[in-house]
């Protein structure tokens, strides 16, 4: 077997030499009287590693480039090594705010590449909504802490946290970890939600529209954050589609464009939910779409909650795929085959390409999966949403303060994990 | 031996020893309470962001404001290279020195034996503002030698920011000082017996309030150092103690915009409806810490204004805000006599 076999109809190039890459304070040309000002990798509101040097005279910025990739880790190339059932280990951890909806993508593509789409039970397709729905509210979250703390309203953080800590704990309940519980399985999810999830679950929709109601009082009518957020970083549609603006940075521009609608997957079109939409594509624009999202999600939520009660098989009967039940394995051959394969050296899958997208916290995620036939991935090429949003910064970000281009930053929402792969 | 004894005893005493013993006393209990009003913002903090706080050194946290100092002791002083060495080194002592100097002619509380204070100064009101005003140097100089962009930023900032603040600040007061007709603090604070300034005052109360936080660059108005931005603001290169003396510097000016609030505005000393029984040290303290409060609570609760909206609001809401003020009292204390 070897791992370097080309699929049909592509080839391996000659990979061309790379320059010498510049210095990072060089990247911007000098403007006049201005000051060359480095942003990062380590600054507090980047959002992790992001790197902008700009060109600033006095406090308003001329010029940016952004320098990305200090938070690369190859996860891509890792998982060209790995079996396609251990490559989501690594996929969860490209963005680690959403690790869920990341493998959800991927299961999605292997099982689409699989042909098996249409066997996965409904139960496993409904607890894999209700699991990548709650990571959208632990995102955004994580979005409106950190955005918070940008414009200075330290307080935020510690409320959003705290919706997220439940969340996370409900995570840990069903997979067993709290950030990549790496619970979600090619044809299924690892077991059934243990006793108490449901309760747990319960009280977390009870307790959920009291919190974001205070939210929203501190925030959304707060007259310095309006004037912090209105008419900052505006986008409008043309150039959000232009620059390949997805998730709610597009849809603040007033395009409501939401992959769950336009090309649903896990049954999210027997779901009732509103895509929120505005049209005055500022920042402030794009924090209304985040909060009523997590409001949206919620209501997802809800109705799955009442599917929930009906109880079902929760991995796809194929076993050559599902992992058999471990009490089976001493009490029949069968099982103990299939599991020491699965376990030894997985399933091959049928040669060809897919591109599978869903909508993450930050839009359009998607992987690009090729496959030679082999038990392990040949090439898995992410479109991660943050990346491409982040361009938008070079389009809003010049001839304006410093200050507002850290509000810029935060309402793209970039995770850095994403983005460096 | 009787009280009179004692007092004449204490006139043998020469008045330069008075003073110094006056000075250390008050400068020792200065720094107490602002240790523990660096543990009382985090603790309230804490409790308004659903976390405990401090906790761990001593009973309640109560210790931690000497860890704190401990800490800041052990650290290492660091200068950049490209740092104007002395002016660098210099700077965080322009700024506690100017913090401190103010708490010379604060009076806190009085007796028959005169006024609990360093020294009754007859423009009171004056020394301080003038004091605490040479205070931006400690700030600027220290961005401007830090030889570092970012502090360097803070330090324009924050240049602008409390020069054009102090105007407003300065503006808002001369109506309490109209309807005293003293600039001296204990006489303000005698002049408010029957009703307090903040009744008549109230437009410059709220003036005086707004302006006393950006001041001293708290939240919301906090651009100098505001830290998503401009990283550390001027003490981004600061270390070890030196970052120590800005912090307390910090702290202080803003017991000092608290203590100003309540001579001049809250009555000082003297006891609300008629509780005499109280102290009027304890009297001072609890509006002194009320106000102190209220800054904690606007940083737990606001964002931070942009720059270019603070000198706004400064230049073209608080200004002519306090000077109309101003004008309406003069006005009506002219008419009315």
């Amino acid at each position: 077997m070897s791992i370097g076999e080309a699929p049909p109809g592509t080839s391996n190039l000659p990979i061309p030499p790379t320059p010498p890459a510049p210095r990072s304070m060089d990247l911007v040309e000098r403007v006049g009287n201005t000051m060359t000002l480095s942003m990062g990798p380590q600054h507090p509101s980047t959002h992790g590693v992001l790197q902008v040097v700009v060109e600033i005279s006095g406090e308003i910025v001329e010029k940016l480039e952004m320098e990305i990739g200090y938070l690369h880790t190859g996860i891509e190339k890792t998982c060209e090594n790995l079996f396609w059932t251990q490559s989501s280990t690594g996929i969860e951890r490209m963005d680690y705010l959403n690790p869920l909806g990341n493998a959800l993508c991927y299961m999605l593509g292997v099982e689409k590449l699989l042909g098996v789409t249409d066997e996965i039970p409904e139960r496993a397709s409904q607890i894999r909504v209700l699991l990548c729905e709650l990571s959208r509210i632990a995102s955004h979250c994580v979005w409106l802490g950190t955005g918070g703390i940008d414009l200075g309203a330290i307080s935020t953080f510690f409320y959003t946290f705290d919706i997220r800590e439940d969340i996370l704990a409900l995570i840990e309940v069903s997979g067993g970890a709290r950030m990549h519980p790496n619970y979600l399985r090619i044809g299924g999810v690892n077991g059934d939600l243990p006793d108490g999830f449901l309760a747990k679950l319960d009280r977390l929709i009870e307790k959920f529209p009291t919190r974001m109601r205070e939210l929203r009082t501190l925030l959304q009518n707060n007259p310095i954050l309006r004037d912090r957020m209105i008419d900052v970083g505006i986008i409008d549609a043309k150039d959000a589609v232009a620059w390949s603006l997805t998730g709610p940075s597009l849809r603040g521009s007033g395009i409501g464009y939401d992959i769950r609608r336009a090309y649903p997957y896990s049954g999210y079109e027997t779901y009732e939910f509103d895509v929120p939409t505005r049209t005055e594509g500022d920042a402030y624009a794009r924090f209304l779409v985040r909060l009523d999202e997590m409001d949206e999600s919620m209501r997802i939520i809800r109705q799955v909650r009442k599917r929930l009660e009906r109880p079902g098989p929760i991995m796809i009967d194929n076993p050559k795929i599902a992992q058999p039940a471990k009490e089976t394995i001493s009490l029949s051959m069968e099982a103990l085959i299939h599991h020491f394969k699965i376990v030894s050296e997985s399933f091959r899958v049928t040669p060809g390409d897919v591109y599978q997208a869903i909508e993450s916290p930050r839009g359009e995620l998607a992987y690009y999966i090729v496959s030679n036939g082999n038990n392990r991935p040949w090439r898995i090429r992410t479109r991660p949403a943050s990346l491409y949003n982040l361009q938008a910064l070079k389009l809003m970000a010049p001839k304006n303060l410093i200050a507002d281009m850290v509000v810029m930053i935060g309402s793209l929402d970039p995770v850095f994990g994403e983005v460096d792969r | 031996m009787t009280v009179a004894h004692v007092l004449d005893l204490l006139n043998t005493v020469p008045w330069w020893l008075v003073v110094t013993v006056k000075a250390v006393i008050v400068l020792v209990i200065v720094q107490t309470v602002f240790a523990y009003s660096m543990l009382f913002e985090r603790k309230i903090m804490a409790w308004m962001q659903l976390r405990p706080g401090p906790n761990r050194v001593g009973p309640w946290g109560l210790m931690q404001p000497a860890a704190d100092a401990a800490k800041m002791l052990f650290k290492e002083d660091l200068t950049p290279k490209t740092a104007d060495p002395i002016i660098y080194k210099l700077a965080p002592f322009i700024s506690l020195i100017c913090a401190m100097g103010a708490f010379a002619v604060i009076p806190f509380s009085e007796s028959s034996a005169g006024i609990w204070g360093v020294a009754d100064v007859n423009a009171g009101i004056l020394v301080i503002f003038a004091i605490t005003s040479i205070g931006v140097y400690g700030i600027s100089l220290a961005g401007w030698a830090s030889g570092s962009k970012f502090p360097l930023l803070g330090a324009v900032r924050s240049t602008a920011q409390m020069i054009s603040y102090e105007l407003a600040m300065t503006m808002s007061v001369i109506g309490v000082l109209i309807l005293a007709g003293t600039t001296s603090l204990s006489g303000i604070v005698h002049a408010q017996a029957k009703v307090w300034y903040i009744i008549p005052q109230i437009f410059g109360f709220a003036i005086y309030i707004i302006t006393a936080v950006a001041e001293t660059n708290r939240a919301p108005f906090d651009l100098v150092e505001a830290e998503t931005e401009l990283v550390g603001g001027f003490h981004t290169e600061y270390s070890g103690l030196r970052f120590g003396l800005f912090f307390i510097a910090e702290y202080l000016n803003m017991i000092t915009v608290a203590c100003i609030a309540t001579l001049l505005f809250l009555g000082g000393w003297n006891a609300p409806f008629g509780l005499t029984i109280v102290p009027g040290l304890i009297w001072f303290v609890l509006k002194a810490g009320l106000f102190i409060f209220m800054y904690i609570w606007l940083r737990t609760t606001l964002p931070r204004l942009r720059y270019d909206r603070l000198m706004n609001f400064g230049w073209k809401f608080l200004l002519p805000a306090a000077t109309l003020n101003l004008m309406v009292t003069a006005a009506i204390v002219a008419v009315l006599g």
